[in-house]
Protein backbone atom coordinates (compact mmCIF):
# COMPACT_ATOMS: atom_id res chain seq x y z
CA UNK A 1 0.00 0.00 0.00
CA UNK A 2 1.53 3.64 -1.01
CA UNK A 3 -0.33 5.98 1.55
CA UNK A 4 0.10 9.41 0.16
CA UNK A 5 -0.82 8.52 -2.97
CA UNK A 6 -4.85 9.69 -2.53
CA UNK A 7 -5.32 11.63 0.74
CA UNK A 8 -3.37 14.80 0.17
CA UNK A 9 -3.14 16.00 3.85
CA UNK A 10 -2.54 12.01 5.20
CA UNK A 11 0.64 12.42 3.08
CA UNK A 12 1.53 15.09 4.62
CA UNK A 13 1.22 14.31 8.07
CA UNK A 14 3.30 11.15 6.99
CA UNK A 15 6.42 13.44 5.40
CA UNK A 16 5.90 15.37 8.91
CA UNK A 17 5.99 12.49 11.03
CA UNK A 18 9.39 11.04 8.92
CA UNK A 19 10.88 14.63 9.50
CA UNK A 20 10.75 14.39 12.96
CA UNK A 21 12.23 10.77 13.12
CA UNK A 22 15.06 11.65 10.60
CA UNK A 23 15.78 14.27 13.66
CA UNK A 24 15.26 11.76 16.37
CA UNK A 25 17.82 9.89 15.07
CA UNK A 26 19.83 12.28 14.44
CA UNK A 27 19.34 13.53 17.99
CA UNK A 28 19.44 10.07 19.40
CA UNK A 29 22.89 9.60 17.76
CA UNK A 30 24.73 12.06 19.07
CA UNK A 31 23.49 10.93 22.78
CA UNK A 32 24.75 7.72 22.12
CA UNK A 33 28.20 8.88 21.04
CA UNK A 34 28.55 11.15 23.70
CA UNK A 35 27.65 8.51 26.46
CA UNK A 36 29.46 5.77 25.28
CA UNK A 37 32.32 8.35 24.82
CA UNK A 38 32.52 9.12 29.08
CA UNK A 39 31.11 5.59 30.17
CA UNK A 40 34.56 4.18 27.98
CA UNK A 41 36.46 6.23 29.97
CA UNK A 42 35.32 3.64 33.24
CA UNK A 43 35.04 1.00 31.40
CA UNK A 44 39.31 1.26 30.44
CA UNK A 45 40.40 2.49 33.87
CA UNK A 46 40.63 -0.88 35.94
CA UNK A 47 43.32 -1.90 33.12
CA UNK A 48 44.96 1.48 31.81
CA UNK A 49 44.02 3.67 34.62
CA UNK A 50 42.09 7.35 33.73
CA UNK A 51 45.80 9.57 32.84
CA UNK A 52 45.20 11.94 30.47
CA UNK A 53 46.99 9.66 28.26
CA UNK A 54 44.13 7.28 28.73
CA UNK A 55 41.16 10.12 27.60
CA UNK A 56 43.23 10.87 24.71
CA UNK A 57 43.46 7.24 23.64
CA UNK A 58 39.69 7.54 23.90
CA UNK A 59 39.02 10.67 22.29
CA UNK A 60 41.40 10.04 19.36
CA UNK A 61 39.58 6.88 18.33
CA UNK A 62 36.13 8.08 18.62
CA UNK A 63 37.20 11.48 16.47
CA UNK A 64 38.58 9.15 14.02
CA UNK A 65 35.84 6.84 14.03
CA UNK A 66 33.39 9.27 13.54
CA UNK A 67 35.13 11.60 10.76
CA UNK A 68 35.39 7.56 8.80
CA UNK A 69 31.72 7.18 10.04
CA UNK A 70 31.09 10.98 8.06
CA UNK A 71 32.62 10.12 4.52
CA UNK A 72 31.08 6.98 4.66
CA UNK A 73 27.46 7.90 5.58
CA UNK A 74 28.27 11.33 2.61
CA UNK A 75 28.93 8.20 0.43
CA UNK A 76 26.24 6.27 0.97
CA UNK A 77 23.58 8.63 1.04
CA UNK A 78 24.31 9.23 -3.01
CA UNK A 79 22.40 5.63 -3.53
CA UNK A 80 18.62 5.34 -3.05
CA UNK A 81 18.87 7.40 0.14
CA UNK A 82 15.51 6.42 2.73
CA UNK A 83 14.59 6.73 5.70
CA UNK A 84 14.33 2.65 6.43
CA UNK A 85 18.54 2.68 5.11
CA UNK A 86 18.69 5.04 7.98
CA UNK A 87 16.89 3.21 10.21
CA UNK A 88 19.33 -0.19 9.23
CA UNK A 89 22.39 2.07 10.61
CA UNK A 90 20.87 2.74 13.53
CA UNK A 91 20.19 -0.83 13.99
CA UNK A 92 23.86 -2.00 13.02
CA UNK A 93 25.57 0.59 16.03
CA UNK A 94 23.35 -0.66 18.22
CA UNK A 95 24.21 -4.19 17.39
CA UNK A 96 28.03 -3.61 17.15
CA UNK A 97 27.66 -2.03 20.92
CA UNK A 98 26.92 -5.12 22.23
CA UNK A 99 30.45 -6.71 22.30
CA UNK A 100 31.12 -4.13 24.72
CA UNK A 101 28.53 -5.49 26.79
CA UNK A 102 29.27 -9.06 26.24
CA UNK A 103 32.97 -9.32 26.02
CA UNK A 104 34.46 -5.93 26.74
CA UNK A 105 36.29 -7.21 30.00
CA UNK A 106 37.87 -10.50 28.52
CA UNK A 107 39.17 -8.06 25.55
CA UNK A 108 40.15 -5.51 27.75
CA UNK A 109 42.19 -8.14 29.88
CA UNK A 110 43.58 -10.03 26.78
CA UNK A 111 45.06 -6.43 25.88
CA UNK A 112 46.08 -5.55 29.07
CA UNK A 113 48.23 -8.38 28.84
CA UNK A 114 49.61 -8.12 25.62
CA UNK A 115 50.33 -4.51 25.76
CA UNK A 116 52.02 -2.86 28.25
CA UNK A 117 52.52 0.65 27.69
CA UNK A 118 49.09 2.32 28.93
CA UNK A 119 48.87 4.73 26.31
CA UNK A 120 48.60 2.70 23.39
CA UNK A 121 47.31 -0.12 24.96
CA UNK A 122 44.04 2.30 25.85
CA UNK A 123 44.45 3.60 22.05
CA UNK A 124 44.25 -0.44 21.52
CA UNK A 125 41.19 -1.24 23.77
CA UNK A 126 39.13 1.80 22.48
CA UNK A 127 39.73 1.30 18.63
CA UNK A 128 38.67 -2.92 19.49
CA UNK A 129 35.40 -1.60 21.72
CA UNK A 130 34.34 1.57 20.23
CA UNK A 131 35.34 1.96 16.27
CA UNK A 132 32.80 0.12 14.65
CA UNK A 133 29.90 1.58 16.96
CA UNK A 134 30.81 4.90 16.83
CA UNK A 135 31.96 5.02 13.03
CA UNK A 136 28.38 3.78 11.98
CA UNK A 137 26.79 6.37 14.42
CA UNK A 138 29.04 8.73 12.48
CA UNK A 139 27.13 7.81 9.11
CA UNK A 140 23.60 9.51 10.66
CA UNK A 141 24.14 12.85 10.49
CA UNK A 142 25.31 13.17 6.83
CA UNK A 143 22.61 10.71 5.55
CA UNK A 144 19.86 12.26 7.91
CA UNK A 145 21.00 15.78 6.19
CA UNK A 146 20.24 13.83 2.36
CA UNK A 147 16.99 12.93 3.78
CA UNK A 148 16.15 16.29 5.03
CA UNK A 149 17.50 18.56 2.27
CA UNK A 150 14.75 19.05 -0.25
CA UNK A 151 15.86 22.09 -2.22
CA UNK A 152 19.43 22.94 -2.42
CA UNK A 153 18.93 26.78 -1.34
CA UNK A 154 17.63 25.38 1.92
CA UNK A 155 20.48 22.99 2.07
CA UNK A 156 22.55 25.23 4.59
CA UNK A 157 19.46 25.30 6.59
CA UNK A 158 18.47 21.76 6.94
CA UNK A 159 22.49 21.04 7.71
CA UNK A 160 22.57 23.54 10.61
CA UNK A 161 19.36 22.26 12.11
CA UNK A 162 20.84 18.95 11.82
CA UNK A 163 23.83 19.74 13.43
CA UNK A 164 22.02 21.33 15.88
CA UNK A 165 19.98 18.58 17.07
CA UNK A 166 22.25 16.09 16.97
CA UNK A 167 25.36 18.30 19.22
CA UNK A 168 22.28 19.22 21.21
CA UNK A 169 21.73 15.57 21.53
CA UNK A 170 25.37 14.98 22.63
CA UNK A 171 25.42 17.95 25.27
CA UNK A 172 21.98 15.70 27.00
CA UNK A 173 24.22 12.05 26.74
CA UNK A 174 27.02 14.11 27.96
CA UNK A 175 24.72 15.37 31.28
CA UNK A 176 22.35 13.21 31.62
CA UNK A 177 24.92 10.48 31.96
CA UNK A 178 27.51 11.79 33.79
CA UNK A 179 25.43 13.66 36.37
CA UNK A 180 22.60 11.30 36.75
CA UNK A 181 22.82 7.71 35.62
CA UNK A 182 25.89 6.72 36.66
CA UNK A 183 24.66 7.61 39.92
CA UNK A 184 21.39 5.35 39.61
CA UNK A 185 22.50 2.63 37.29
CA UNK A 186 25.87 0.46 36.59
CA UNK A 187 27.70 0.69 33.47
CA UNK A 188 26.48 -2.01 31.65
CA UNK A 189 22.77 -1.32 32.61
CA UNK A 190 23.07 2.14 30.44
CA UNK A 191 24.53 0.91 27.50
CA UNK A 192 21.83 -1.92 27.10
CA UNK A 193 19.07 0.99 27.66
CA UNK A 194 20.97 2.59 25.18
CA UNK A 195 21.18 -0.20 23.13
CA UNK A 196 17.06 -1.10 23.21
CA UNK A 197 16.21 2.66 22.32
CA UNK A 198 18.35 2.46 19.61
CA UNK A 199 16.89 -0.71 18.16
CA UNK A 200 13.33 0.67 18.68
CA UNK A 201 14.40 3.71 16.93
CA UNK A 202 15.78 2.15 13.86
CA UNK A 203 13.35 -0.45 14.01
CA UNK A 204 10.05 2.41 14.05
CA UNK A 205 12.51 4.34 10.76
CA UNK A 206 12.57 0.76 9.02
CA UNK A 207 8.71 0.60 9.50
CA UNK A 208 7.61 3.69 8.37
CA UNK A 209 10.76 4.53 6.20
CA UNK A 210 9.45 4.19 3.02
CA UNK A 211 11.77 3.12 0.30
CA UNK A 212 13.42 6.27 -1.11
CA UNK A 213 13.47 9.44 -0.67
CA UNK A 214 10.80 11.95 -2.01
CA UNK A 215 12.37 13.85 -4.75
CA UNK B 1 25.43 46.80 39.54
CA UNK B 2 25.32 43.06 39.39
CA UNK B 3 28.45 43.17 37.55
CA UNK B 4 30.23 45.64 40.62
CA UNK B 5 29.08 43.52 43.16
CA UNK B 6 30.55 40.23 41.45
CA UNK B 7 33.83 42.41 41.23
CA UNK B 8 33.48 42.59 45.20
CA UNK B 9 33.38 38.98 45.60
CA UNK B 10 35.82 38.28 43.47
CA UNK B 11 38.07 40.67 45.08
CA UNK B 12 37.43 39.67 48.22
CA UNK B 13 37.94 35.85 47.69
CA UNK B 14 41.19 36.82 46.22
CA UNK B 15 42.45 38.66 49.16
CA UNK B 16 41.42 35.95 51.36
CA UNK B 17 42.83 33.38 49.88
CA UNK B 18 46.38 35.63 50.16
CA UNK B 19 45.19 35.86 53.46
CA UNK B 20 45.64 32.25 54.03
CA UNK B 21 49.29 31.77 52.88
CA UNK B 22 49.85 35.10 54.29
CA UNK B 23 53.49 34.89 55.56
CA UNK B 24 54.25 31.89 53.93
CA UNK B 25 57.07 31.78 51.29
CA UNK B 26 56.47 30.03 48.45
CA UNK B 27 59.76 27.72 47.46
CA UNK B 28 57.88 25.91 44.36
CA UNK B 29 55.07 25.78 42.11
CA UNK B 30 54.46 23.42 39.25
CA UNK B 31 51.57 22.40 36.87
CA UNK B 32 52.22 18.98 36.45
CA UNK B 33 49.99 16.55 33.82
CA UNK B 34 47.41 15.95 36.75
CA UNK B 35 47.32 19.23 39.03
CA UNK B 36 49.32 22.11 40.23
CA UNK B 37 51.42 21.04 42.86
CA UNK B 38 53.01 24.00 45.24
CA UNK B 39 55.19 24.11 48.28
CA UNK B 40 55.61 26.38 50.50
CA UNK B 41 56.85 27.02 54.49
CA UNK B 42 54.97 28.75 56.55
CA UNK B 43 56.79 29.10 60.28
CA UNK B 44 59.41 26.49 59.88
CA UNK B 45 56.49 23.91 58.81
CA UNK B 46 56.67 23.10 54.64
CA UNK B 47 53.94 21.70 52.83
CA UNK B 48 52.73 20.67 49.54
CA UNK B 49 49.19 21.49 48.51
CA UNK B 50 47.29 20.47 45.06
CA UNK B 51 44.66 22.85 45.07
CA UNK B 52 43.15 26.47 46.60
CA UNK B 53 42.70 25.96 49.95
CA UNK B 54 44.71 25.34 52.66
CA UNK B 55 43.30 22.33 53.69
CA UNK B 56 44.07 20.99 50.08
CA UNK B 57 47.76 20.42 52.29
CA UNK B 58 48.46 16.93 51.42
CA UNK B 59 52.03 16.51 53.03
CA UNK B 60 53.39 18.91 55.85
CA UNK B 61 57.19 18.54 56.76
CA UNK B 62 58.76 20.36 60.02
CA UNK B 63 61.85 21.47 58.84
CA UNK B 64 63.53 21.31 62.29
CA UNK B 65 62.54 17.95 62.82
CA UNK B 66 61.35 16.44 59.64
CA UNK B 67 61.06 12.63 61.39
CA UNK B 68 58.17 14.30 63.56
CA UNK B 69 54.54 13.57 61.42
CA UNK B 70 52.39 17.02 61.30
CA UNK B 71 49.23 14.85 59.96
CA UNK B 72 47.00 12.62 62.46
CA UNK B 73 46.23 10.56 59.51
CA UNK B 74 49.98 9.24 58.54
CA UNK B 75 50.30 8.90 62.22
CA UNK B 76 47.61 6.92 62.15
CA UNK B 77 48.38 5.03 59.02
CA UNK B 78 51.41 3.80 61.30
CA UNK B 79 48.99 1.74 62.88
CA UNK B 80 49.25 -0.63 61.11
CA UNK B 81 52.60 -2.03 62.40
CA UNK B 82 50.24 -2.90 65.14
CA UNK B 83 48.51 -5.43 63.11
CA UNK B 84 52.12 -6.87 61.84
CA UNK B 85 55.38 -5.08 63.53
CA UNK B 86 58.02 -6.70 60.98
CA UNK B 87 57.16 -5.72 57.33
CA UNK B 88 59.52 -7.17 55.26
CA UNK B 89 58.02 -6.26 51.59
CA UNK B 90 55.75 -2.93 51.40
CA UNK B 91 53.68 -1.65 48.88
CA UNK B 92 52.11 2.17 48.99
CA UNK B 93 49.89 3.52 46.57
CA UNK B 94 50.13 7.31 46.16
CA UNK B 95 53.88 8.90 47.56
CA UNK B 96 52.92 12.11 48.30
CA UNK B 97 55.86 14.33 49.94
CA UNK B 98 57.33 10.52 51.02
CA UNK B 99 56.38 10.69 54.95
CA UNK B 100 55.36 6.86 55.36
CA UNK B 101 58.32 5.76 53.11
CA UNK B 102 61.00 7.72 54.91
CA UNK B 103 59.14 6.80 58.30
CA UNK B 104 59.10 3.24 57.35
CA UNK B 105 62.65 3.04 55.97
CA UNK B 106 64.17 4.53 59.14
CA UNK B 107 62.15 1.78 60.96
CA UNK B 108 62.75 -1.11 58.74
CA UNK B 109 66.49 -0.33 56.95
CA UNK B 110 66.32 -3.82 55.00
CA UNK B 111 62.66 -3.94 53.74
CA UNK B 112 61.78 -3.65 50.19
CA UNK B 113 59.35 -0.67 49.21
CA UNK B 114 57.42 -0.39 46.50
CA UNK B 115 55.69 2.91 45.63
CA UNK B 116 53.56 3.50 42.75
CA UNK B 117 53.01 7.62 42.20
CA UNK B 118 51.32 8.54 38.88
CA UNK B 119 52.79 12.10 38.93
CA UNK B 120 56.70 12.24 38.51
CA UNK B 121 56.43 15.87 39.05
CA UNK B 122 55.30 14.50 43.45
CA UNK B 123 58.55 12.15 43.02
CA UNK B 124 61.00 15.21 42.43
CA UNK B 125 58.87 17.52 44.96
CA UNK B 126 59.10 14.63 47.67
CA UNK B 127 63.26 14.46 47.05
CA UNK B 128 63.77 17.85 46.70
CA UNK B 129 61.93 19.53 49.71
CA UNK B 130 60.53 16.40 51.82
CA UNK B 131 63.58 14.95 52.89
CA UNK B 132 62.58 11.72 50.64
CA UNK B 133 65.42 9.82 49.96
CA UNK B 134 65.46 6.64 48.22
CA UNK B 135 67.10 3.74 48.99
CA UNK B 136 68.38 0.28 46.29
CA UNK B 137 65.82 -0.79 48.40
CA UNK B 138 62.72 1.46 47.12
CA UNK B 139 61.18 1.26 43.82
CA UNK B 140 59.13 4.22 42.82
CA UNK B 141 57.27 3.53 39.74
CA UNK B 142 55.80 6.14 38.20
CA UNK B 143 52.30 4.34 37.20
CA UNK B 144 48.37 4.28 38.11
CA UNK B 145 47.77 2.61 41.46
CA UNK B 146 45.21 -0.08 39.19
CA UNK B 147 47.08 -0.46 36.80
CA UNK B 148 50.72 -1.09 39.62
CA UNK B 149 48.47 -3.60 41.42
CA UNK B 150 46.86 -5.33 38.82
CA UNK B 151 50.12 -6.00 37.20
CA UNK B 152 51.62 -7.15 40.10
CA UNK B 153 48.79 -9.48 40.92
CA UNK B 154 50.02 -11.07 37.15
CA UNK B 155 53.61 -11.65 38.30
CA UNK B 156 52.20 -12.86 41.56
CA UNK B 157 54.16 -10.34 43.67
CA UNK B 158 53.25 -10.78 47.50
CA UNK B 159 53.65 -7.81 50.29
CA UNK B 160 53.37 -7.87 53.74
CA UNK B 161 52.06 -4.55 54.45
CA UNK B 162 49.95 -2.75 51.73
CA UNK B 163 49.22 1.66 52.38
CA UNK B 164 46.51 2.98 49.97
CA UNK B 165 47.14 6.30 50.06
CA UNK B 166 45.98 7.78 46.33
CA UNK B 167 44.21 10.77 45.84
CA UNK B 168 43.98 13.52 43.32
CA UNK B 169 42.22 16.70 43.97
CA UNK B 170 39.29 15.61 44.96
CA UNK B 171 39.37 12.60 46.25
CA UNK B 172 40.46 8.67 46.15
CA UNK B 173 40.17 7.96 42.55
CA UNK B 174 37.14 6.51 41.63
CA UNK B 175 38.70 3.29 40.12
CA UNK B 176 40.72 2.59 43.34
CA UNK B 177 37.63 2.12 45.55
CA UNK B 178 35.82 -0.67 44.03
CA UNK B 179 35.47 -4.09 44.95
CA UNK B 180 37.39 -5.31 42.13
CA UNK B 181 40.50 -3.21 42.91
CA UNK B 182 40.27 -4.39 46.90
CA UNK B 183 40.44 -7.64 45.34
CA UNK B 184 43.63 -7.28 43.44
CA UNK B 185 44.79 -5.71 46.63
CA UNK B 186 44.05 -8.80 48.28
CA UNK B 187 45.72 -10.83 45.79
CA UNK B 188 48.44 -9.25 46.75
CA UNK B 189 48.89 -9.09 50.80
CA UNK B 190 50.96 -12.28 51.71
CA UNK B 191 50.11 -14.42 54.69
CA UNK B 192 49.01 -12.29 57.67
CA UNK B 193 49.82 -9.20 55.06
CA UNK B 194 48.19 -6.22 56.62
CA UNK B 195 46.12 -3.25 54.80
CA UNK B 196 46.11 0.04 55.78
CA UNK B 197 43.58 2.40 53.89
CA UNK B 198 43.61 6.37 54.73
CA UNK B 199 39.45 7.28 53.83
CA UNK B 200 38.21 10.81 54.78
CA UNK B 201 34.86 10.49 53.39
CA UNK B 202 32.42 12.06 55.97
CA UNK B 203 29.38 12.13 53.74
CA UNK B 204 27.22 9.04 52.42
CA UNK B 205 30.25 7.51 50.63
CA UNK B 206 31.53 6.69 53.99
CA UNK B 207 28.61 3.96 54.27
CA UNK B 208 29.27 2.52 51.03
CA UNK B 209 33.04 2.34 51.46
CA UNK B 210 32.39 0.58 54.40
CA UNK B 211 30.07 -2.07 52.55
CA UNK B 212 33.38 -2.76 49.89
CA UNK B 213 35.47 -3.09 52.28
CA UNK B 214 33.56 -5.62 54.21
CA UNK B 215 32.28 -7.70 51.11
CA UNK B 216 36.29 -8.31 50.06
CA UNK B 217 38.00 -8.78 53.14
CA UNK B 218 35.51 -9.41 56.13
CA UNK B 219 35.92 -7.12 59.54
CA UNK B 220 38.61 -4.29 59.76
CA UNK B 221 39.48 -1.99 62.09
CA UNK B 222 38.86 1.83 61.72
CA UNK B 223 40.27 4.48 63.69
CA UNK B 224 39.13 7.92 62.90
CA UNK B 225 40.20 10.89 63.86
CA UNK B 226 39.54 13.62 61.03
CA UNK B 227 40.11 10.84 58.14
CA UNK B 228 39.51 6.83 58.96
CA UNK B 229 42.02 4.98 58.66
CA UNK B 230 40.78 1.24 57.77
CA UNK B 231 43.09 -1.47 59.08
CA UNK B 232 42.71 -5.14 58.61
CA UNK B 233 44.83 -8.52 58.21
CA UNK B 234 44.62 -11.37 56.28
CA UNK B 235 43.57 -14.69 57.66
CA UNK B 236 41.18 -12.49 60.50
CA UNK B 237 41.70 -9.33 62.48
CA UNK B 238 43.77 -9.81 65.29
CA UNK B 239 42.19 -9.10 68.44
CA UNK B 240 43.19 -6.09 70.97
CA UNK B 241 45.03 -7.80 73.67
CA UNK B 242 47.98 -8.84 70.34
CA UNK B 243 47.30 -5.08 69.04
CA UNK B 244 48.45 -4.06 72.37
CA UNK B 245 51.33 -6.09 72.71
CA UNK B 246 52.80 -5.58 69.48
CA UNK B 247 51.99 -1.18 69.92
CA UNK B 248 54.16 -2.03 73.65
CA UNK B 249 56.48 -3.18 71.84
CA UNK B 250 56.76 -0.41 69.03
CA UNK B 251 56.40 2.37 71.77
CA UNK B 252 60.10 3.75 71.49
CA UNK B 253 60.69 3.19 67.93
CA UNK B 254 57.68 5.30 66.77
CA UNK B 255 58.27 7.94 69.28
CA UNK B 256 60.77 9.88 66.87
CA UNK B 257 57.93 9.86 64.64
CA UNK B 258 55.61 11.62 67.21
CA UNK B 259 53.09 9.19 68.03
CA UNK B 260 52.16 6.11 69.52
CA UNK B 261 50.28 3.68 71.50
CA UNK B 262 48.58 6.56 74.07
CA UNK B 263 47.39 8.22 70.73
CA UNK B 264 46.25 5.72 68.68
CA UNK B 265 45.03 2.30 70.48
CA UNK B 266 42.03 3.72 71.97
CA UNK B 267 41.42 4.77 68.47
CA UNK B 268 41.03 1.11 67.81
CA UNK B 269 36.91 0.58 66.39
CA UNK B 270 35.52 -2.83 64.73
CA UNK B 271 33.81 -0.85 61.87
CA UNK B 272 29.97 -1.73 61.90
CA UNK B 273 26.41 -0.11 61.69
CA UNK B 274 26.29 0.82 57.80
CA UNK B 275 22.68 -0.17 56.39
CA UNK B 276 22.81 -3.45 54.98
CA UNK B 277 21.15 -2.89 51.88
CA UNK B 278 24.00 -0.36 51.09
CA UNK B 279 25.27 -0.71 48.05
CA UNK B 280 28.94 -2.21 47.31
CA UNK B 281 31.33 -0.07 44.67
CA UNK B 282 32.39 -1.69 42.07
CA UNK B 283 34.12 -1.21 38.77
CA UNK B 284 30.37 -0.87 37.12
CA UNK B 285 28.97 1.53 40.00
CA UNK B 286 31.44 3.72 41.68
CA UNK B 287 29.68 7.20 41.26
CA UNK B 288 32.12 8.11 44.58
CA UNK B 289 32.97 11.58 43.82
CA UNK B 290 28.61 12.38 43.30
CA UNK B 291 27.99 10.27 46.58
CA UNK B 292 30.90 11.72 48.52
CA UNK B 293 29.58 15.65 47.14
CA UNK B 294 25.98 14.54 49.37
CA UNK B 295 25.07 15.21 52.80
CA UNK B 296 24.75 11.87 54.28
Amino acid sequence: MNPGVGDVSERLRLEQFRKALVFLLAGWSGYFVMAIELLSGRLLAPNFGNSIYVWGGVITVFMLSLSMGYLLGGHLSVHAPSLRRLGYLMLGAAVLTLPVVFWGEPLLDWIFDSVHDPRYGSLLASSALFFLPTAISGTVSPYAIRLLVKHLHASGKSAGSLYFVSTFGSAVGTILTSFYLVLWFEINQILLGMIAASVTLGLAAILVGGNHAEE
Amino acid sequence: MLKNEWIVVLLAATLMGTAALAGATELFYAKSLYRNIMVYEDDGLRCMKFGRNVADRQSCVLVSDHDKMVFDYTKMMMAALYLNPEPQRILIIGLGGGILPSALRKLFPACQIDIAEIDPVVSEVAKRFFYFSPTDKTNVFEDDGRVFVKRAVKRKAKYDLVMLDAFDHEYIPEHMLTREFLQEVKGLLAAKGVLAANTFSKSSLYNHESATYYSVFGDFYRINKHNRVILLRMGGLPAMPEIAKNAARLEDRLRPFGTGKGELLSLFTVESGWPADTKILTDQYSPSNLLNSRRQ
